[in-house]
């Protein structure tokens, strides 16, 4: 495995969806999948994954909190169609009928560490006043025929959406020979903080 | 010396410091325990203690408090093991021996020349004083801790203190030690330098730093309090955390270890002293020599530790007071809110208080104004904000005149969306006008230095301040102005006499001289060339101009030596005045002789030179007058002429009309005239050589010294002596004081923040302080800006006086190298003062009368120095050179070459050119390169300025490879390809990430297929013209696909969201009527089932479900006895056919049969995908079978996307066959007890359904007519058994046989429709009309409202992807003439003859050919050409034929099974409507019941399209009459006519000649290979052919083809039997259009006679193809097997 001329690199993501905030609702939980382009694919771990309901706390901050572990590693040989993570949140509605919370989407971290990163959601909305009514009525609001359209610009444009709620992710992100195929991912420009908090320090002996 | 005693010393001075701030705070009360104890102390070893008091210096003790607290960390361990600390030491040492050794330097100089000390302390590299900063403020700290720690001991164990106390000594010895430690702080600087010598290192380094701070520690004893420049460093400074903990880790240790040993001590019952000395004794064992210096010492930092001890045991619980919670009542907090709050109320406000008493509520409206809309807002919302309003102070400007609160009107427009452009132009409101601001960029960008990070990008910037000269200070005495004016005079002559100008411009005068000399001796005599004249003038005009240059120095030195010489005569003068000396001053002027005849004559040779050349001068401008002179004269002589002509002329005038007045006018007119014009020029005058001399003479006494005139050399010192302060008057003694009183310090500035800050010195009498200061800044951010401000301090306060900015050194400027730098400043305050100080910005005189007043301000020089450190190993600590300056231009200097000169403002190259040639530019420097290469390439000429600017300049720098280099990479090349969605590459996955990976095979099919676009390969089609047409073909779907692709990416709502559908109330309606319905347990019906999207599918999750309910008419068997037939159908005829005709066959039941045996036994086989199932076997011609069957299905590559499923071209085959039981007897005898059987399938029909239409039209449901062979040998059409007539004549109308079906795809899946529905959405080009394209959308959307389920069709796209009227494709074409031409009697003949030829054409349905995109419309003789189409091109065709041949008919638009969507033509003849099936050739009558058309949408002729609003679609039930426009609603009405458009047809079809050599050809390659495949199909079995059938075949083939496929069977069937009479025969004739071959191999292997597996069996194959115009082929395969039955 250790050869000096790799062709392809790795990404290992690992990490959880720790929690949402959605002001009133309860008892949701959440499916996750990966978008990614065409030069990636997964070499290990789930692809896709659906989370347990889990019910609000009593703390005033009334998260919603899953901790639902991610761990997946991905092999490619081009970062272009970086591996997006796409949250669907879902739960039932005044009338017990399942219905979608939210959409988010969020590239994965590109820089090895660990990152923390809140999305926000929003969900399509009805075309009409009516079909607010019946969809509210009947339970069926407005889904994505495909959770992955959100980590897409195609075609967003002739739908409208409502924001609502965000979900907090947490990633390790770990990289394996991306420097050697010429990807450098870590910033020159950032100096480390050692630095910047001992900036004009002057001293002398 | 320096051991680990000395370490141990500075503790114990650390300690003792702390014990003194603490007494000075308590010495009120007299009474402390820590004094008392160190006395106690103190007075055991005082004659130790003052030795070493002595011997300590001051500064020493605080530089090792410093050390110790550094030294904290290792203290333990070094308390543990002995002596060994040396290192440590040496360590310390080395860290400042520079220091030390400068230190010296700089106190032998001071000594040597005190005078001049300001000047050589610029040299001196003193270090801040951070270090001792710190500990000051770590001894406050600590005394504030020590305070609180009294307290508590006082609080808390009084007992033990009283007991301390009374082992106390008398407080004298303690004021011993008070005083002694006094003088300890007095200590001077003054201090010997031997004794420095002599002293440990400290000393030395210390001492003269701490100087200053002395005193203000001082201060601070006295008041108790810190300086504000203590607080400020208190607060400022970063206090290092860490140590500080680490220290108290330590001592907490330490304290913990002692008490151990006070707790064993304490069992001794020993009293303190005995404990400080086991201490004491302890450390005298582990420091060897030196151990009793300090031992009273010791008491304080034990005492410290005692306290330490006691805190340990405080808690915070000490300081806390707990107490209940507070709680107020609601009422009462109510209550107490109702005084706070406010809540404003909902009532409307009455209008009087809005308004000013006495004001009459006044609406513009009322008044005719116009008054805007206001925005709407609640009304309760407008009286709370009323009432809020109301309640504020001066609430009532918020109310406008009417009463209401003052608003702009409503701002939002109507439309929801962005105003259209044109109101942008209108005046808007001032207050909504949009206000412009300049974008702010970000402080902090880009100001980093790229690689701060990395380990050598330590930058240090080094700022030197050494000290600042006031030129002018408020605190200034008269004299001192003088003084300092005659310093400033005598600084100018100083550097005036180091540049020398004078000498330098006249010794290059001089050589020019000579130079020009010489060139004229050179050329003496001879002509002088060109080149070399215009030299000398050259060199001649530099000659003058350097001599007015020499002259104005010279002019310079002189009156700089008389301004000396002035203010200091003024300066003596004033001191004589005041009778005291204030200043230093002392001028010399020491005169040095010259021997005047030598100076004389140098002087008259000068003066001589000189005057010659401003005679030469003179002379050649007198030449240039002169000729100028001539010019003008000439000019006003011609001039002169003209006005007396013109005087004449007016004088003339004048006499003939004009009277006197007018006359005199005239003349001044005249007159004026005459003195405007050119004066007459007067002749220059000679110049005059005499007054050239003397004014040389004037000049040289003005400017130089006389001749022998001694040269005076000014000489400033500073000796003389300055009256004591005692002398002097009360004024100037004011003055002194307050000049000793202030101070200055310097604060730097780095990017407008401070970083460091010089010790504040005070201010001399000189007014020069000297601060000799380094400041190491470490940088992290670019340098932008670095500022010196200059604060002076009165007593506490401190004020700015001016600030200094100092340019950021370039990065070769270095520490050591870089030079000092006086920078000048200066300050406007105004200052003025009631003693002898002059002030600033206030006006004084030096005279006595106050006459003569000037005003001068603050100002002076700051001599400092900013330069970029050097590392350990000489490496320059500068960011890198390239990115100096301004980093982030580093980019766009490139680009323009002006801008890296640093004028990028210069755009204009003429005057660039100007500027450089002015400046003479050395072109060798390599400074200029730049702009001495713009400037050849602007002089050069056609390159100058480019007319054109580009967009992207800056492009090239992006590029990150060159264009070529792209374009040869394999990988970027594999990358654009896929993204182009290329059909090769579009679904490759992770391309290698490196080049190498890419092998070049991956393009080679590629780049194939792009070479062999135009190359036909022959081999794979049988016929060349079939392959060129699927080249062309491929190319049209290709383009097309191209086209569609983008239309792809273009999403409708339903694309992305899945909406539930609003129920109309008409559905609602409907359900809740459905409700009441009853239910009807047998009358199932299909429910719809949910759709699925085809995505998460995988293979085998599809299957196709077939339902095969029944047949109809079925042919049955036929005994193969040779009788003939009663009545031969030889001579049918057309009407017979529309006439519900006796089946003449009805007779023919046979009787042959055997009882046993059914006349048929049919079963159902189905073939999808090679998968092959069948029903089982039903008996009869009409079966009934009511089966389902599953088939699995499998897309293409495991693809199950909707395109790729709209692509899958295979079909179902549905096969209808007989099976055949044969018995078969080998024995007769076992007759009785066994049965042999042999099972035979014989082929009776067929009906193929390609896969995309059951895709599209997700259901397929209904009776289709079986394709059978015109001919089946052994089998005849079984007409209605026992029916009755009505049915029989219905039924009877189209013959044939049929079968009923239900076919569906489990799970239903979302058929890819979704992209025609898109296709609406893409405008296509077009070149109809706006108009029409409007009417046909109007049209078709209001079709689709009312009748959503008929097709409504206006516009089509045709082959180039332009929408186009479908009218247009109507035009009468006349058929091939052969067609016409082969039954020229009978019209009815010929008609079926062209459908038959139209239903040649191969079919090729859009929906696979350009998957699923959309239905492209092609042109008849396209079409034609192309020899493939689908529905809509057949029925274009004929429907054009059909008019072309004089009958009325149209297209129909509508939809059929199982096609779908279709087009069919519909044709009116004799009162009848008859529908035709283009691509069957087939035509129905309008009530046929087996019509596979099911809803008619519309009708469309060459004029008009109508669409269908009758009640029912289907053509049975509906009338055809398209005038009535109660059932027909068509497009040109009288509202929008018919614009008369001209048809895409072309006007005449060409067509090609019957090729019959090629058509025999293709028919033996067919038969080749036909043969081939059934051998191949029959491994197991050898096939042996019949040939003598095969003949008898072949020759029957061309009579099918001539009867179109109509019943010769019987003759033919009769011809075999006699031909073949032992053979028991079963064949048929296929009959198919010629695409390809592959569909006909299809076709034979479908039919399954190969599989029948008798070992006698024997194979007839016979193919025939009969060619037509254009190609058009039409093939026959009769394949039949033979079993000889005897």
């Amino acid at each position: 495995m250790t050869s000096n001329n790799p062709s392809v690199f790795l990404l290992m993501v690992n990490g959880q969806i720790e929690s949402a905030n959605f002001p009133g609702y309860d008892d949701l939980y959440c499916k996750y999948c990966f978008v990614y382009g065409h030069d990636w694919a997964p070499t290990s771990g789930l692809e896709e994954g659906i989370s347990q309901i889990t019910s609000k706390g009593r703390d005033s901050c009334q998260r919603l909190v899953w901790n639902f572990p991610l761990d997946i590693t991905f092999k490619s040989t081009n970062p272009f169609g970086w591996p997006q993570i796409v949250v669907s949140v879902y739960g039932p509605d005044a009338f017990g009928n399942d219905v979608v919370r939210g959409y988010g989407a969020v590239h994965v971290p590109l820089t090895p560490g660990r990152h923390t990163k809140t999305i926000p959601m929003f969900v399509p909305e009805s075309t009409s006043r009516l079909q607010k009514f019946t969809s509210w009525l009947m339970g069926r609001r407005p889904e994505y025929t495909d959770p992955k359209v959100v980590a897409q610009g195609e075609g967003r444009d002739v739908t409208r959406v409502r924001s609502q709620g965000f979900v907090t992710l947490q990633f390790n992100i770990v990289t394996k020979d991306m420097k050697k195929l010429g990807y450098d991912t870590t910033s020159t420009e950032q100096a480390p903080a050692t630095h910047l908090a001992g900036t004009e320090q002057p001293y002398g002996t | 010396m320096s051991t680990s005693s000395d370490l141990r010393e500075k503790l114990r001075k650390k300690r003792r410091a702390l014990q003194e701030s603490l007494g000075k705070v308590k010495d009120d009360t007299q009474a402390l325990v820590p004094s008392d104890s160190d006395v106690t102390k103190e007075s055991d070893h005082t004659a130790v203690e003052e030795l070493t008091g002595r011997g300590d210096d001051p500064g020493e003790t605080l530089r090792r408090s410093l050390k110790a607290q550094r030294m904290k960390r290792k203290k333990k361990l070094l308390e543990e093991m002995s002596v060994e600390i040396p290192p440590e030491e040496e360590v310390v040492k080395a860290e400042v021996t520079a220091v030390q050794e400068l230190e010296y330097e700089q106190e032998e100089l001071s000594e040597e020349t005190p005078a001049e000390g300001a000047r050589s302390a610029r040299l001196q590299r003193d270090l801040p004083p951070l270090p001792v900063l710190r500990a000051d403020s770590s001894l406050s700290e600590s005394s504030m801790r020590q305070r609180v720690r009294e307290k508590l001991i006082v609080a808390k164990s009084k007992a033990s203190r009283k007991m301390k106390q009374e082992t106390s000594r008398e407080p004298v010895s303690r004021l011993q030690g008070l005083r002694d430690r006094e003088l300890l702080t007095r200590f001077d600087r003054e201090a010997d330098p031997d004794l420095h010598e002599e002293e440990s290192s400290f000393a030395a380094r210390v001492k003269f730093r701490d100087a200053a701070r002395q005193a203000t520690r001082d201060k601070r004893a006295e008041t108790g309090l810190p300086t504000a420049e203590e607080a400020y460093n208190f607060f400022t400074f970063n206090f290092d955390p860490e140590p500080q903990e680490r220290r108290c880790k330590g001592r907490t240790k330490r304290r913990s270890r002692r008490r151990e040993g006070e707790e064993e001590e304490d069992e001794l019952d020993q009293g303190e002293e005995e404990e400080e000395e086991e201490e004491t004794e302890m450390e005298r064992e582990h420091e060897g020599e030196e151990e009793s210096r300090d031992r009273d010492e010791d008491a304080p930092l034990v005492r410290d530790e005692e306290d330490d001890l006691f805190i340990i045991d405080q808690s915070a619980q000490d300081f806390l007071e707990v107490k209940k919670a507070e709680y107020i009542g609601y009422n009462r907090r109510v209550l107490r809110e109702r005084e706070i709050l406010f809540t404003p109320s909902m009532r409307p406000v009455p209008a009087s208080s809005k308004l000013p008493e006495n004001v009459q509520p006044r609406y513009l409206e009322e008044e005719g104004l116009y008054v805007g809309e206001r925005p709407p807002v609640s009304l309760s919302n407008q009286n709370i904000l009323e009432n809020r309003i109301l309640k504020q102070d001066q609430g009532r400007k918020w109310f406008g005149d009417d009463g209401r609160i003052m608003a702009l009107p409503d701002p939002i427009k109507e439309s929801s969306s962005r105003p259209p452009l044109y109101h942008l132009e209108e005046e808007l409101d001032p207050a909504l006008q949009t206000a412009y601001r300049k974008a702010l960029k970000s402080k902090y960008v880009n100001r980093y230095i790229a690689g701060v990070g990395d380990t050598q990008g330590d930058y240090q910037l080094d700022v030197d301040v050494s000290g600042l000269i006031f030129s002018h200070h408020p605190l200034f005495s008269r004299e001192h102005v003088l003084g300092a004016r005659l310093a400033q005079f005598y600084d100018q002559y100083l550097s005036r006499q180091h540049k020398n100008l004078t000498c330098l411009l006249t010794d290059k005068l001089n050589g020019l001289r000579n130079t020009i000399r010489n060139m004229l001796e050179l050329h003496s005599g001879e002509g002088i060339s060109h080149v070399t004249q215009q030299r000398i003038a050259e060199y001649k005009q530099e000659v003058r101009h350097t001599r007015q240059l020499r002259d104005s120095e010279q002019e310079k030195d002189r009156t700089l030596l008389k301004s000396i010489i002035k203010v200091w005569k003024e300066l003596k003068a004033l001191r004589e005045f005041q009778g005291f000396t204030n200043t230093p001053y002392k001028l010399y002027i020491r005169k040095e002789e010259v021997q005047r005849a030598l100076d004389e004559r140098e002087q008259e040779a000068e003066i001589l030179a000189e005057v010659a050349e401003l005679q030469a001068e003179s002379e050649e401008d007198y030449e240039r007058k002169m000729s100028e002179y001539r010019r003008q004269l000439e000019e006003w002589k011609s001039w002169r002429r003209k006005q007396k002509a013109l005087k004449k002329k007016q004088k003339k005038r004048r006499q003939q009309s004009q009277d006197a007045d007018e006359e005199e006018e005239e003349d001044e007119h005249s007159e004026e005239e005459l003195g405007e014009e050119p004066v007459k020029p007067e002749a220059p005058e000679k110049p005059d050589i005499a007054g050239l001399e003397q004014q040389v003479h004037e000049k040289a006494c003005r400017i130089r010294r006389k001749p022998g005139e001694p040269v005076l050399v000014p000489e400033l010192t500073a000796s003389s002596p300055i009256t004591p302060n005692e002398q002097c008057p009360r004024g100037e003694f004011a003055r002194r004081e307050d000049v000793a009183k202030r101070s200055l310090f310097i604060k730097v500035l780095y990017n407008d923040k401070e970083v460091s800050r010089t010790d504040s010195r005070s201010l001399n009498m000189d007014f020069r302080v000297h601060f000799g200061q380094i400041f190491n800044l470490k940088i992290v951010n670019w340098p932008e800006s670095i500022k010196l401000q200059i604060y002076e301090s009165v007593s506490s306060s401190s004020s700015p006086l001016a600030e200094v900015c100092v340019p950021v050194p370039e990065s070769s400027v270095l520490t050591g190298s870089a030079p000092s730098e006086e920078l000048e400043f200066s300050s406007n305050q105004r200052v003025t003062f009631n003693h002898e100080g002059v002030g600033s910005d206030v006006p004084f005189s030096f005279a006595a009368d106050g006459s003569n007043r000037q005003t001068l301000l603050t100002s002076g020089k700051l001599s400092c120095c900013v330069s970029w450190a050097v590392g350990e190993d000489d490496v320059p600590l500068a960011p890198p050179s390239s990115q100096s300056g301004a980093g982030m231009h580093s980019g766009l200097r490139q680009m323009d070459a002006i801008a890296c000169i640093g004028a990028s403002g210069l755009n204009d190259m003429k005057r660039l050119g100007k500027w450089a040639a002015e400046s003479r530019l050395d072109p060798n420097d390599p400074s200029n390169a730049s702009i001495m290469q713009l400037l050849s390439v602007a002089s050069g000429g056609e390159v100058a300025v480019p007319d054109y600017f580009r967009l992207e300049q800056l492009q090239e720098e992006f590029n990150f490879l060159s264009d070529e280099e792209l374009e040869r990479s394999r990988r970027f090349r594999l990358l654009r390809l896929r993204s182009q969605e290329v059909a090769e590459f579009r679904h490759f996955k992770t391309i290698p990430a490196t080049e190498r990976e890419i092998s070049e095979k991956v393009f080679e099919d590629y780049e194939r297929r792009l070479k062999e676009g135009e190359l036909v390969d022959t081999k794979e089609h049988i016929d060349a013209h079939r392959a060129l047409v699927a080249k062309y073909l491929q190319k049209v779907r290709e383009s097309v696909i191209n086209r569609f692709l983008i239309a792809k990416h273009h999403y409708i709502l339903s694309d992305l969201v899945v909406e539930e559908e609003v129920p109309s109330i008409g559905v609602l309606g409907l359900n809740l009527f459905k409700l009441a319905e009853p239910k009807r347990p047998l009358k199932p019906r299909r429910k719809e089932r949910k759709k699925v999207t085809a995505q998460n599918l995988s293979d085998g999750d599809i299957k196709l479900l077939l339902n095969i309910i029944r047949g109809y008419d079925i042919p049955i068997r036929k005994p193969h006895t040779s009788k003939p037939a009663a009545a031969a159908k030889s001579a049918r005829s057309y009407t017979e056919t529309f006439t519900a005709a006796a089946s003449s066959q009805t007779a023919l039941q046979g009787n042959e049969w055997p009882l046993g045996q059914p006349v048929i036994r049919p079963f159902v086989e189905v073939t999808f995908q090679r998968t092959v199932l069948q029903t089982s076997t039903a008996e009869g011609p009409n079966p009934c079978w009511n089966e389902e069957l599953v088939l699995p299905f499998s897309a293409p590559n495991g693809d199950y996307s909707t395109s790729s499923l709209q692509a899958v071209r295979d079909e179902v085959f549905i096969n209808i066959f007989d099976e055949v039981l044969h018995e078969v007897v080998e024995d007769e005898r076992e007759r009785g007890s066994t049965v042999h059987t042999r099972i035979e399938r014989h082929w009776l029909g067929s009906i193929k359904i390609p896969f995309s239409t059951i895709y599209l039209q997700s259901r397929i449901d209904g009776t289709f007519k079986v394709a059978t062979p015109p001919v089946l040998l052994g089998y005849s059409k079984e007409r209605s058994l026992g029916s009755e007539g009505g049915y029989d004549a219905i039924r009877s109308l189209s013959e044939g046989t049929f079968l009923t079906l239900f076919i569906t795809i489990e799970p239903q899946l979302v058929p890819g429709d979704t992209i025609r529905e898109k296709m609406k959405d893409v405008k296509f080009d077009t070149q109809e009309v706006e108009r029409l394209l409007l009417a046909c959308e109007i049209f078709e959307k209001d079709a689709s409202q009312r009748f959503p389920d008929r097709p409504c069709l206006t516009t089509v796209v045709d082959i180039n992807g332009k929408s186009i009227f479908i009218t247009r494709f109507i035009r009468p074409l006349a058929p091939p003439q052969e067609l016409l031409d082969a039954f020229p009697n009978n019209l009815q003949e010929a008609t079926e003859l062209v459908a038959r030829y139209v239903s040649l054409i191969p079919f090729l349905p859009d929906s696979v050919s350009f998957a699923g995109i959309c239905d492209l419309w092609s042109t008849c003789d396209q079409f034609l050409t192309l020899l493939a189409g689908d529905e809509e091109e057949h029925a274009v065709l004929l429907c054009n034929y059909f008019l072309s041949m004089g009958k009325k008919a149209w297209l129909i638009i509508g939809t059929a099974i199982p096609e779908g969507p279709t087009a069919y033509v519909l044709t009116q003849e004799q009162n009848r409507y008859l529908i035709w099936n283009p691509s069957v050739g087939q035509y129905y009558g309008q009530y046929d019941t087996f019509c596979p058309l099911q809803t008619v949408g519309c009708l469309v002729n060459a004029d008009n399209v109508w669409f269908n609003i009758q009640v029912y679609a289907a053509p049975m039930r509906m009338s055809f009459d398209v005038t009535k426009p109660k059932f027909w609603k068509p497009f040109f009405s009288r509202s929008f006519p018919d614009p008369g458009l001209s048809s895409v047809q072309p006007e005449e079809l060409v067509y090609r000649r019957i090729d019959k050599a090629a058509a025999a050809e293709l028919q033996d390659r067919i038969e080749k290979v036909l043969r081939e495949k059934i051998m191949e199909w029959r491994p197991r079995h050898p096939t042996r052919w019949n040939r003598y059938c095969t003949s008898t075949l072949r020759h029957f083939l061309p009579k099918l083809e001539l009867s179109g496929g109509r019943e010769v069977a019987e003759e033919h069937r009769l011809e075999l039997q006699s031909l073949l009479g032992d053979y028991r025969i079963s064949g048929f004739p296929l009959h198919l259009p010629f695409s390809e071959i592959r569909p006909i191999i299809e076709a034979v292997y479908s039919t399954g006679v190969h599989n029948v597996e008798a070992p006698n069996m024997e194979f007839a194959l016979a193919v025939y193809v009969h060619p037509y115009p254009s190609n058009v082929l039409s093939v026959w395969v009769y394949i039949a097997s033979l079993v000889r039955t005897r």
